[in-house]
């Protein structure tokens, strides 16, 4: 089974990494958007595809990482990777704050209420809250990340900034959920009651999946801002939660191979579809819910575990 | 206090709309456990047929404006309910047995599809409906003068709303529907014949959705494609505050969610509007997890 993946996956791999040479400045920036958006898919992933909890507020984590950077990179002049951390932390806290108090809300109340996080921070966004984030305007004049003397600034440069951290990603994503924390998660989300049962911290676990999602996405933030230099509340919408929901179920949700795939078919659809015009959005909407209806669980559902039994009994513990 | 009574009945009739809608989310939660994300569109659908009808037919003009009025809303109720039932077998019956994350995408999908169907066929400008349809009259209320039609409105909705509430009381279907909603094994069992109910359901939600469209039309005089999301969004908060499932708690939930937004837009800060409502359902939420009248659900085991 591994062994027919194995060379498919790197295929996959020299592919991306020889693509831009053979594709102009526009569809290189699309490929860009389509990593940033699997970066950010894949540590939703975590949250929703694996605890299974119903988060469709993505975007604020996002919004604030990306702010983070922002507003010390103008107003402080801190290089823009010595950001990269601090965004990711700034996010987490923040995860902790609004997650704690309602992590223990069922199903389609999480949702509710993780959309209404998404709207509060964009508004207070817009209303220019502490006088910091420039209002409906946004922030401006973010410098490019430099790494050891290199600036990155051109689709070219930023395509491999952009996708050596989704590789990154898809590897550390990939050793979590093989862990005993991804396992517990994924017991979380198949029977609560008994994950608790079990003696699974329910509470911690889901908190610490928010934690660990926010941090990620408020790293993809610090991407973001510096690849755009400016910053504005609409790029941080519900839509975007919606975008993000979407690449996540559409694709398979738990599965790091479908959430890529979902993230090159949700981005980079739209951008095929520019033959239809207008109704491009039209078809999209339609092919969603065709996809859906043929592959109910979504384009690449995760595999099943394996566990080798020769390695399971050479150590003598597992 | 004279400004205090205004935003309070103005907060009241908004959330006479809030109420209907979010009726069609929580008739379509309890029975199938899916928020079905399209029933925005399908209140922006209502307000759009409903200008349509109303330019084209010319009703009011022959029938006067009360009976032209109903007469319009009885049609535009029941476009909006064919193309809700469409919706359902279409882009819900096959996914009945997937994972409920499924078909709330198909949803998703099935909004985009109807919102930029509309943009396509009436454009991306707002629309605008005829000012002389209903009079604007103002009627003395307690000692405070108040537009009739937005007491038309509120009573409407309350209308709409009793009917509904007795329709699924008293008779058969609504008895069926409740059956449906607590177990649908055993209401099947009972010889119910599910798949009708849903059917059903999908029919009124809809329906009633497609009325608040027209009366948000005739009360705001202005419409646009993408007001569904804005609607649907506040409406499914509203169904969450009352507890998602309940239709008495939709009604609450819609009339409180509409007064907490005039007052709040009124007396805290109008940029602020859309997060106070947000504020206040996070608030309730952490305090009574399953909404207002929602009731505690034990987990299975």
């Amino acid at each position: 089974m591994k062994n027919v993946r194995t060379p498919l996956y790197l295929a996959f791999g020299l592919a991306m990494a020889v693509m831009p040479q053979f594709l102009n400045m526009y569809w290189v920036d699309v490929l860009n958007n389509v990593g940033l958006y699997a970066i950010l898919a894949l540590s939703l992933n975590l949250i929703l595809g694996h605890a299974g909890l119903f988060h469709m507020g993505h975007a604020a984590f996002y919004a604030v990482g990306a702010y983070t950077t922002a507003v010390l990179n103008t107003t402080y002049h801190i290089p823009i990777l010595w950001l990269l951390p601090v965004s990711g932390v700034l996010a987490a806290l923040f995860a902790v704050v609004v997650a704690r108090p309602i992590i223990h809300l069922r199903g389609d109340y999480l949702l509710i209420v993780t959309i209404g996080i998404v709207e509060i921070v964009r508004i207070a966004l817009i209303n220019n809250v502490f006088g910091l984030t420039g209002g409906a305007n946004g922030i401006f004049g973010i410098s490019r990340p430099e790494l050891f003397g290199l600036k990155i600034r051109r689709p070219h440069e930023f395509y491999y900034y952009i996708w050596m951290f989704a590789a990154v990603t898809v590897y550390l994503f990939h050793r979590l959920e093989n862990s005993r924390f991804g396992r517990a998660l994924n017991y979380i989300k198949e029977d609560e009651v008994a994950a608790q049962g079990s003696g699974i911290n329910t509470a911690h676990y889901k908190l610490i999946a928010f934690v660990i999602g926010a941090f990620w996405a408020g790293m993809a933030g610090n991407i973001f801002a510096s690849k755009m230099t400016i910053i504005s509340p609409e790029s941080f919408s519900f839509w975007e939660s919606v975008i993000l929901f979407t690449i996540v179920i559409l694709g398979g949700s738990g599965s790091i191979r479908g959430v890529i795939l979902g993230s090159f078919l949700i981005i980079g659809l739209p951008e095929l579809f520019r033959g239809f015009a207008s109704a491009r959005m039209l078809v999209f909407g339609a092919a969603m819910m065709a996809m859906m209806v043929f592959r109910t669980e979504g384009i690449l559902p995760p595999l099943p575990r394996v566990y080798p039994l020769d390695k399971l009994i050479k150590g003598g513990r597992a | 206090m004279e400004e205090f009574f205004q935003q309070l009945t103005n907060g009241l009739a908004v959330g006479g709309i809030y109420a209907l809608i979010a009726l069609g989310y929580t008739m379509v939660y309890g029975v199938l456990k899916l928020i079905n994300f399209a029933h925005g569109d399908l209140f922006t659908i209502g307000a759009y047929l409903g200008l349509t009808l109303l330019t084209s037919l010319g009703l009011v003009d022959r029938f006067g404006p009360v009976i032209g009025v109903l007469l319009l809303a009885v049609m535009v109720m029941g476009l909006v309910a064919v193309i809700g039932g469409l919706l359902e077998r279409v882009a819900y019956r096959p996914l009945r047995t997937s994972p409920r994350l499924s078909a709330v995408v198909s949803a998703l999908g099935a909004s985009i599809f109807f919102q930029n169907a509309v943009m396509l066929i009436y454009g991306a400008r707002f629309q605008v409906y005829p000012h002389n349809i209903l009079p604007k009259v103002m009627v003395p209320v307690f000692g405070l003068e108040i537009p009739l039609i937005r007491i038309m409105m509120f009573a409407t909705s309350v209308v709409l709303m009793l009917g509904l509430y007795f329709f699924i009381q008293k008779t058969r279907i609504g008895t069926a529907i409740r059956a449906a909603a607590i177990d649908q094994g055993a209401a099947k069992l009972m010889g119910i014949n599910v798949d009708r109910v849903i059917l059903i359901v999908f029919l009124i939600g809809p329906a009633l959705g497609g009325a608040a469209g027209l009366m948000v039309g005739l009360y705001y005089g202005q419409i646009n494609f993408t007001m569904g999301w804005v609607y649907g969004l506040k409406a499914f908060t509203a169904a969450i505050l009352g507890g998602i499932g309940n239709i008495p708690g939709a009604m609450v939930g819609g009339l409180l969610l509409g007064v907490i937004e005039a007052l709040g837009a009124a007396y805290i800060s109008i940029a602020w509007k859309d997060a106070i409502a947000f504020c206040v359902l996070i608030l309730i939420l952490i305090i009574r997890p399953t909404g207002l009248l929602g009731e505690r659900v034990a987990e299975k085991v």
